[in-house]
């Protein structure tokens, strides 16, 4: 098992928006959470990468205990983080903002499946090369979802979090990332998807996860979820 | 030239050199905030405590250039601890919690200082050679405002080519928008946190030293810097260096050429100015912060 999340119970204030959450990934998967609009869902991402501390629990990445840790001790790990609002550096270049994702140091020389680098992530995201000189806030929506994943692809991270990439996209865009995506999994790296296109998730996901307020409600195979109306009417739809 | 173009250009150089000293101290205040989100009160504190380590430097020492150079190295270490040590802890209780920090150390100094060197006025000497004027084109310029333009664009000049050519320059720049996703993408911002709050302390600290000829030492020094300081950060945009320089620039110059027409309206000018920059831009001249 690549990723192991058990019984994570992280607060805001008073407010216990996980509780007892569990969830892993295994080697080479694409696993999906979804859920409806406040269940959890980044909040469960941001306790697995260290940007909200967990009150209990447990977070076991090969084998390593991770829970609570900083950010970028995480992330050093091998971990790499695609943030919901995509979190571009407004000022800087697509070129700088690609650099910033780069591990300097020991980090940087750990030998993960998939290797990155500038060239290799230009030949998959053209646009970023057009645009390199360009300031980030200038990309359209679909360019910053591509510089976001780039840029933290550039850390070359064996389990990649996504945070509804698709989120305010044009349908070419949607399919464009969702393709994306795809390789990048068939070069090496695990995803843990959050997603409310449902359709994009059962495409690219083995397995399935799905939130209820603050708790997992469901688990199972894509197929599991597609026979089965009952749990995505009351897990899924409006 | 005339007397009156000269008199005109003399206060012009003074403004100047007071806005770059202005700079040295604001420079810091709006990376830290911009990195850490917080508006640190002791900045002001620490300019004026590496004036008195720069009288004490001197007395020990009796060379000027020893007192620029330790006196402001030592309060950049001290800041590195405070970061370290007080306000990191403090982080848990959110910003509120770091800004009353950041008051109390600046208590403990200016009650450290009153305790130690008492409340009078110390008078720091320059070396001969920095001292009286030299004529250049036919004009007299004072030699220390100059020396203190030369150094504060030296500094200037290094932090640019720090921030806008090496690596860190990039990870500062980029923290200074969004700390938390520097962090997230394996960067150990504590360690950049305390490097920083170092750095700008340092530079608080080299203005303090290099002003203390020109105001002598006190413990009211910090009250005027600090408080044009903090204006220059909000106007000129929190977390922005062109914003800080350029408004430092400003203040300098309004600050001398104020006194010279208007003396009774000079501090009244800064608030002007900043009551119109930020009626037409509320976030400041070059701010882009949205929280
Ligand atoms: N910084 C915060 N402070 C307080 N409460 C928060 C904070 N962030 C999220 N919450 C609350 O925690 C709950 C879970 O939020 P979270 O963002 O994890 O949901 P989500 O499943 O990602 O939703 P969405 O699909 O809308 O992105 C929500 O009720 C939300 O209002
Ligand atoms: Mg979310």
């Amino acid at each position: 098992m690549l990723l192991e999340v058990k019984n994570l119970n992280t607060y805001y204030g008073d407010s216990h928006v996980l509780q007892d959450m569990s969830l892993s990934v295994n080697d080479g998967e694409i696993v999906a959470l979804l859920g409806r609009n406040g269940m959890g869902k980044s909040t469960t991402l941001k306790s697995i990468i260290g940007l909200v501390k967990p009150k209990s629990g447990k977070v076991i990445y090969q084998g390593k205990d991770l829970t609570g840790g900083h950010p970028f001790k995480v992330v050093r790990e091998g971990i790499g983080y695609v943030p919901e609002d995509r979190r571009i550096f407004p000022n800087l270049s697509v070129f700088d903002n690609l650099k910033m994702g780069i591990k300097s140091g020991k980090a940087g020389q750990k030998a993960s499946k998939s290797q990155w680098d500038l060239d290799r992530i230009y030949k998959h995201f053209p646009v970023l090369k057009e645009r390199s000189a360009q300031r980030g806030s200038t990309l359209s929506g679909g360019e910053q979802q591509m510089l976001a994943i780039g840029r933290t692809l550039m850390g070359s991270p064996d389990l990649l979090l996504v945070d509804e990439p698709t989120e305010g996209l044009s349908p070419h865009f949607v399919k464009e990332v969702r393709d994306v995506l795809e390789e990048i999994n068939k070069a090496g790296v695990s995803i843990l998807l959050v997603e409310h296109n449902l359709k994009v998730a059962m495409s690219l996901a083995n397995r399935v996860y799905l939130m209820g307020k603050a708790h997992l409600g469901f688990s199972g195979t894509v197929e599991e979820l597609n026979d089965n109306p009952e749990i995505r009417a009351k897990y899924l739809e409006v | 030239m005339d007397a009156t173009m000269a008199m005109y250009v003399a206060q012009g150089l003074h403004g100047l050199a007071y806005g770059m000293l202005l700079f040295l101290v604001a420079s810091g205040l709006t990376l830290i905030f911009g990195m850490m989100g917080i508006l640190t009160l002791a900045h002001a504190a620490f300019f004026m405590l590496a004036a008195y380590f720069g009288f004490q430097v001197l007395q020990i020492t009796q060379n000027f250039w020893m007192a620029l150079i330790v006196a402001p190295v030592a309060v950049g270490i001290l800041g590195v601890l405070c970061e370290r040590f007080l306000i990191r802890k403090a982080h848990v209780m959110g910003h509120i919690g770091e800004l009353i920090l950041t008051v109390g150390v600046a208590l403990v100094i200016m009650d450290a200082v009153k305790a130690i060197w008492g409340t009078e006025s110390l008078y720091l000497k320059v070396p001969e050679y920095l001292q009286g004027l030299v004529s250049i084109g036919g004009l007299e310029y004072p030699i220390y405002r100059l020396f203190i333009i030369g150094m504060a664009l030296l500094l200037l000049i290094i932090l640019a080519l720090i921030l806008y050519k090496t690596r860190l320059g990039l990870i500062v720049r980029a923290a200074v928008s969004d700390a938390d996703m520097v962090n997230a993408l394996g960067v150990n911002v504590p360690l950049v946190f305390m490097l920083v709050f170092g750095v700008g302390t340092w530079m608080a600290g080299v203005a303090g030293v290099a002003i203390a000829p020109i105001l002598t030492v006190f413990p009211g020094l910090a009250d005027q810097m600090g408080m044009d300081a903090y204006i220059i950060v909000v106007v000129g945009g929190f977390g922005s260096l062109s914003g800080a320089f350029l408004v430092s620039i400003i203040f300098g110059l309004l600050s001398s050429y104020g006194v010279q027409f208007i003396s009774q309206l000079a501090p009244v000018l800064m608030f002007i100015f900043m009551a119109i920059v930020l009626i037409i831009k509320p976030a400041g001249i070059f701010g882009e912060r949205e929280d």
